[in-house]
C-alpha cells in the first residue's frame, strides 16, 4: 500500500518537472522576437537566483541582504574565465562556464557563510549587510579585477563549446539558460529532501530544539549558505555570459534588495514560490519599465501589501485554494472574487492615475506637455484628469468596503460545506 | 604636509568630525531606542531624516526656517506614531523578521514617495541668511556660524533626551526596556502606547537632523541610501542597547572617517617612505598596494560593523546582543 | 563498582550575582528512574540547563558515563547519549509530526550534514519514524503540521522527538505539565514504556506522577539538594515535609 502511494507521488513529481521542461524548450517558438527572447533569458536567470536566495530565507530562515555578493562575484569571476577561454589559457567550454561562476560563489559562501551564520536573525541580516556593502565598496578599489567604472567584458562567442551552438544568437544563450535553470531548480529541490535540507527546516523552526537532536546549528546554516551562494554563482555566471559585461552594480544593494523583495512576493513558504516572484517582477520591470515611471512604486508597494496582508507570498494565497479544490467548493469563492473585481479594478485605475499624474509633474521636463494614460491623452492642468482620478479612487474604495465582506462569508461557507462533507463520509 | 598644515588639518578634521559624529549621534539615538524598546531594527530611520529635510525644505520656503525647525521634527514624529499604529503593530504578530522587512519596504516606499513628489533632483535648501557668516577663522577657513548652530542643536537634544530619560516616569519606563523589555510588559504598563511614543519620538529625533543637517550637507533622494548604513554600524559597534555606546561610537566613527578622507596615503607611499618600491605587474596586489586611505573611507565603518559582529557582538558598551 | 549514569559534582551557578544553584551533588545510576522535587524556582529548570550544555556551570563537573561533559555544546553532549525535553514545549512547529521525528532520528543514524541521500527513500530511516509514531501513539497524526496539535498531543511529540535518537540519558523537564487527570495517566504510561531500560531524570510538580514512577527522588530547595532517597523515605522526610511538600501527600 505504501509502496503504491510512494510511487504515485514520484510520477506527478516527474510529470510536473517534464511538462515544466517541455514549457521551457517551447517557449520561444511562440514568442520568437528579441525582446521576448531577452526577457526570458533575464526571468530565467532569476528564477535560479531567487530560488537561491531562498534556501536561506525560506529553508533556514536566514534573512540576508548581501546574496548579490555571491551572484556578482560569479558573475565577474565567470567573465574573466571567459576572456581565459578566447585567450587560449583556459580549455573550457562556455557551457560549463557557470559552474565556475558557481564554484567561485561557493568559497566565497563557505569564507563569509562561516564568519556570519553564528547566529540568525538581526546579527546576520547586519553581517550579510555589511560585507555587502564592503564588496561594493572594494570594487572601485580593485579595478583588476572589477573593472572599475566600466566593469568587464567579454565576447560569449567563446573559442570551445560542448554544443555546435555558436551562442551569438539570442535563442541559443536563452537555451543556455534554461538549461542551467531547470538543472539548478531540479537539485535546488533536490536537496530539500536531504538529510542537510529537513535539518535545515528544523534549525529554522527551532535552532535550539536542533541543537537538542545532535546538529550543530551553526554548521547547518554554513552549508546551506555555500550552496545558495553556489547557485547564485551560477545564476551571476550567466548573466555575464548572456549580457557580455559586468558591472560592480551588480554586487550591490541594490539586486540584493531585489532578490529579497521577489522572492518574498512570490512567496517564501513554497518552493515554487521564489519562481513565481521572479517571473512576475521580471515582467514588470521589462514590461512596465518603458510605461511608466511609477512601476518602482508599485513594487514597492506590493512588497508592503505582501507584508501586512499576504506573508506567505503569492504562492501562500494559490496554495490557500487547495482544499477548497479538492473539495470541490471553489464555486462560490469564485463568485464572490467576481463581485469583488469590479471594485477593486475602479480603486486601482483611480489610485494609479493619481500616481502617474504626480510623476508626470515632478519628473517630466515639461509638465505642461500632455500626458497619456490607457490611451487617453490629457493635460494634467486642466481640472477633469484629477476629478475623474479622485472619483474613481473614492468611489472604488467606499464600493470596496461596501462588498468585502462578500469575500470573506464565501469562504466561510466554502469552510462549512468541507465540514460537512468530511462528516458525512 | 608641514607642521603648521598638519595642525590646521587636525584641528579642523576634529570640529568637522565631532559635527558629523553628533549628527550621527542624532540619527542613531534614535534607532537605539527604538531597537532596545521594541526589538525592531528600523530600516527606515535614515528615511525620517531625509523627510526632516525635504519637509523643512518645503516649509523654509513657504514661511522659514525658524518655523521649520519646530515644525519640521513633530510632523516627522507624528508620521512615524502612524507608521507604528497601522503598520508595525499590524506586522508585530509575525514576528522580527517581518518587521525587518516591513522597515525595509518602508524606506523603499519613502525614498519613491520623495521622487515623486520632488522629483530626482537635489533641493536647494539654504542654511539662513542669519547664520551664513563665519563664526571664527582659524587659520585661512571659515567655521561657520550654522555650525556652531549644529553644534548646539545637537548638544541641547542630546541634554534633553538625557534629561527625559533619566527625570520622567516615561524616560524611566524607557530605560528599563532598553536592557529588559519583557519585564517591562509585565509590570503592567501601557506597552503599546509607549510603543507608538517611542517610536514617534526616534523618528522626529532623526527627523531633527535631517531639518538641521540636509541644508548643510545634501538634500537629494538619495540621501536615506547613504547614510542609512552607517547609522546601524553605529549601532551595532556602539552597542544594541546603549545610547552611551552610540555617543561613543557616533564621534569615533565621524572622527575616523573624516581623518580618512584627508589622507592621501597608500600602502606604496608608505613602503616609498622606506626607500621600498614593490613593482607588481598587474592585478590584485597592485591594487591593494594603490589604495589611498582616503578611498577606504566608505568601507571603513562596514569593516568595523562587520569584525564587531563575529568577534564582540555585544558592541562597544552593548548589554545585550540581540 | 558500576559507573554511575549520569554524575554531578559540587555543582554551581550564579546569574551575576544571583546564585542559583549552590552545590549540588547528585549521582543517578544506570536504568534508575530519578524523579527532581522542589518548590518553583529551586532551579530545577537550571540544573537541566546545565546537564544539557545550555549554560555553562559556574564550577563543578558533570559526568555522563564516567566522561566530563561540563560546558560542552547541547549538540556535542546530546551526540554523546544524553537527551532531553523542555518545559514549554519544543518542537518544529512549521513541520509535520513525522518529520520531526524524522529529524530526531538523522543523526543517531549517521547521515550527519548529508545533502546527497533523499530522505524519502530511506527504509530504514522511514520505518524507525513509523514505529516511533506508533509508540507515542501519533501514528494518526503522522501529516499534520506539529504547531497544530492540541497541547497534549504537542507534549506527546515533545516526549517522542526526546527519545528518537536513542538516547539512553533521558531528561524529562515536566512531561506532565498543564495536563488533565487522564492525559496525564497516559503521558506516564508511555514514559514508562518509552524509557524502559534507560536512565530517566524527570523534574516533576505531580506528586502521583512523581510516586508512581520514581525509583528515588531528590529534592532540590533554594539550589540545594536537601534530600536523596526512596519516595518512602522522601515521604517521611521531616526537612522535606516542611520545605515542601506540606503534611499531606498527594
Amino acid at each position: 500500500m505504501r509502496k503504491k502511494f510512494a510511487s504515485k507521488t514520484w510520477l506527478s513529481t516527474v510529470a510536473l518537472w517534464g511538462s515544466a521542461a517541455l514549457l521551457v524548450a517551447l517557449l520561444p517558438i511562440a514568442f520568437r522576437s528579441g525582446f521576448m527572447l531577452t526577457l526570458l533569458s533575464e526571468i530565467g536567470i532569476m528564477v535560479i537566483f531567487a530560488l537561491s536566495y531562498n534556501m536561506l530565507l525560506g529553508q533556514t530562515g536566514l534573512l540576508s541582504f548581501g546574496h548579490a555578493v555571491y551572484f556578482g562575484l560569479g558573475g565577474f569571476i565567470t567573465m574573466h574565465a571567459l576572456n581565459f577561454v578566447n585567450d587560449g589559457v583556459l580549455p573550457l567550454p562556455l557551457e560549463l562556464l557557470p559552474v565556475v561562476g558557481g564554484l567561485g560563489g561557493l568559497i566565497f559562501g563557505i569564507v563569509f557563510g562561516y564568519v556570519s551564520t553564528r547566529r540568525a536573525g538581526t546579527p546576520f541580516a547586519l553581517i550579510s549587510l555589511g560585507i555587502g556593502e564592503l564588496i561594493a565598496a572594494s570594487s572601485l578599489m580593485l579595478p583588476s579585477f572589477f573593472g572599475g567604472e566600466q566593469g568587464i567584458s567579454g565576447d560569449r562567442m567563446a573559442e570551445i563549446t560542448l554544443t555546435p551552438f555558436g551562442f551569438g544568437q539570442k535563442i541559443e544563450v536563452y537555451y543556455l539558460i534554461a538549461f542551467w535553470m531547470l538543472a539548478s531548480a531540479g537539485l535546488m529541490y533536490l536537496l530539500t529532501q536531504t538529510p542537510l535540507g529537513r535539518v535545515a527546516n528544523a534549525v529554522r523552526d527551532n535552532p535550539e530544539r536542533a541543537s537538542f537532536v545532535g546538529y550543530n546549528a551553526h554548521i547547518v546554516r554554513t552549508i546551506q549558505c555555500s550552496l545558495a551562494a553556489f547557485f547564485a554563482g551560477i545564476a551571476g555566471g550567466l548573466f555575464a555570459i548572456s549580457y557580455e559585461i559586468v558591472t560592480s552594480e551588480i554586487v550591490g544593494a541594490i539586486p540584493s534588495g531585489n532578490v529579497l523583495m521577489m522572492t518574498y512576493i512570490g512567496g517564501t513558504g513554497f518552493f515554487f514560490g521564489p519562481i513565481l516572484g521572479a517571473i512576475l517582477i521580471t515582467l514588470m520591470e521589462l514590461m512596465l519599465a518603458h510605461v511608466t515611471h511609477a512601476w518602482v512604486l508599485y513594487y514597492g508597494l506590493m512588497f508592503i501589501a505582501m507584508i501586512l496582508w499576504v506573508p506567505g507570498g503569492m504562492a501562500s494565497l494559490i496554495m490557500m485554494h487547495k482544499p477548497l479544490i479538492k473539495g470541490r467548493v471553489m464555486g462560490g469563492v469564485l463568485k464572490a472574487y467576481a463581485v469583488m473585481a469590479g471594485p477593486v479594478i475602479i480603486l486601482f485605475m483611480g489610485c494609479m492615475s493619481l500616481i502617474e499624474i504626480l510623476y508626470h509633474l515632478s519628473l517630466s521636463i515639461k509638465p505642461e506637455d500632455p500626458m497619456s494614460l490607457f490611451g487617453i491623452e490629457f493635460y494634467v492642468q486642466s481640472l477633469a484628469p484629477w476629478v475623474i482620478s479622485l472619483a474613481l479612487t473614492i468611489g472604488g474604495f467606499l464600493l470596496f468596503l461596501k462588498n468585502r465582506q462578500v469575500v470573506s462569508r464565501a469562504w466561510q461557507s466554502a469552510a462549512n460545506q468541507i465540514k460537512q462533507k468530511e462528516s458525512a463520509s | 604636509m608641514k607642521g603648521n598644515d598638519m595642525v590646521e588639518y587636525i584641528v579642523f578634521s576634529l570640529l568637522n568630525g565631532l559635527l558629523y559624529g553628533m549628527l550621527l549621534f542624532m540619527l542613531s539615538s534614535g534607532l537605539t531606542l527604538i531597537f532596545s524598546m521594541m526589538g525592531v531594527l528600523n530600516f527606515a530611520h535614515a528615511s525620517f531624516y531625509m523627510l526632516g529635510a525635504y519637509f523643512a525644505f518645503q516649509i523654509s520656503a513657504w514661511v522659514g526656517f525658524w518655523p521649520a525647525l519646530i515644525v519640521a521634527p513633530l510632523l516627522i514624529g507624528v508620521l512615524g506614531a502612524l507608521v507604528e499604529r497601522f503598520g508595525l503593530r499590524t506586522v508585530h504578530k509575525y514576528g522580527h523578521v517581518a518587521e525587518l522587512l516591513f522597515t525595509v519596504g518602508l524606506a523603499f516606499l519613502i525614498e519613491e514617495a520623495v521622487i515623486l513628489i520632488w522629483g530626482r533632483n537635489a533641493m536647494d535648501y539654504r542654511v539662513p541668511e542669519l547664520l551664513d557668516v563665519p563664526l571664527l577663522t582659524l587659520w585661512a577657513t571659515d567655521f561657520s556660524m550654522y555650525r556652531g548652530f549644529m553644534l548646539l542643536v545637537a548638544v541641547c537634544m542630546f541634554v534633553a533626551l538625557f534629561l527625559v530619560l533619566t527625570r520622567t516616569r516615561i524616560g524611566l519606563i524607557i530605560q528599563a526596556a532598553l536592557t529588559h523589555p519583557q519585564g517591562v510588559s509585565t509590570l503592567g504598563h501601557n506597552v503599546p502606547a509607549v510603543f507608538m511614543l517611542v517610536f514617534g519620538g526616534g523618528c522626529a529625533l532623526a527627523g531633527m537632523a535631517g531639518v538641521i543637517g540636509g541644508n548643510y550637507f545634501l538634500t537629494d533622494p538619495g540621501m536615506a541610501r547613504m547614510l542609512g548604513p552607517i547609522v546601524f554600524v553605529v549601532v551595532v559597534v556602539g552597542g544594541m542597547g546603549s545610547l552611551t555606546g552610540a555617543f561613543v561610537a557616533s564621534l569615533l566613527l565621524g572622527t575616523i572617517q573624516t581623518f580618512a578622507v584627508g589622507l592621501e596615503v597608500s600602502l606604496t607611499d608608505l613602503f616609498a617612505l622606506f626607500g621600498a618600491s614593490p613593482d607588481f605587474e598587474s592585478g590584485i596586489l597592485k591594487d591593494l598596494f594603490r589604495i589611498q586611505i582616503s578611498h577606504t573611507g566608505p568601507i571603513l565603518p562596514y569593516v568595523f560593523m562587520v569584525l564587531m559582529l563575529i568577534f564582540r557582538p555585544k558592541g562597544l558598551m552593548g548589554t545585550r546582543e540581540t | 563498582m558500576t559507573q554511575a549514569a549520569l554524575e554531578l559534582i559540587d555543582i554551581h551557578k550564579s546569574f551575576g550575582k544571583t546564585k542559583i544553584i549552590n552545590g549540588v551533588d547528585l549521582s543517578v545510576q544506570n536504568g534508575e528512574r530519578h524523579a527532581i522535587i522542589g518548590p518553583n524556582g529551586a532551579g530545577k529548570s537550571t540544573l537541566f540547563n546545565l546537564i544539557s550544555g545550555f549554560y555553562e556551570v559556574s564550577s563543578g563537573q558533570i559526568r555522563l558515563r564516567g566522561q566530563a561533559i561540563t560546558n560542552r555544546t547541547p549538540h556535542q553532549i546530546n551526540r554523546l547519549g544524553l537527551s532531553r525535553s523542555f518545559q514549554v514545549t519544543n518542537i518544529f512547529p512549521r513541520m509535520s509530526v513525522f518529520e520531526n521525528i524524522r529529524c530526531a532520528l538523522l543523526w543517531p543514524l549517521k547521515y550527519k550534514y548529508s545533502f546527497w541521500h533523499h530522505c524519502g527513500s530511506r527504509k530504514r530511516l522511514n520505518q524507525q519514524t513509523d514505529a516511533l509514531l506508533e509508540k507515542i501513539n501519533m501514528a494518526d497524526r503522522r501529516n499534520i503540521a506539529a504547531g497544530e496539535l492540541a497541547y497534549a498531543e504537542q507534549r506527546a511529540l515533545e516526549i517522542g522527538i526526546t527519545i528518537a535518537g536513542g538516547a539512553d540519558v533521558v531528561l524529562l523537564d515536566e512531561p506532565t505539565a498543564g495536563m488533565s487527570h487522564s492525559e496525564t495517566d497516559r503521558a506516564v504510561e508511555l514514559i514508562r514504556s518509552v524509557t524502559e531500560n534507560k536512565t530517566l531524570v524527570v523534574v516533576e510538580h505531580d506528586m502521583s506522577v512523581v510516586f508512581n514512577l520514581a525509583d528515588r527522588i531528590s529534592v532540590l530547595v533554594y539550589g540545594e539538594i536537601i534530600a536523596s532517597d526512596t519516595p518512602d523515605n522522601i515521604r517521611n522526610n521531616r526537612q522535606v515535609q516542611e520545605a515542601y511538600l506540606g503534611e499531606e501527600v498527594a
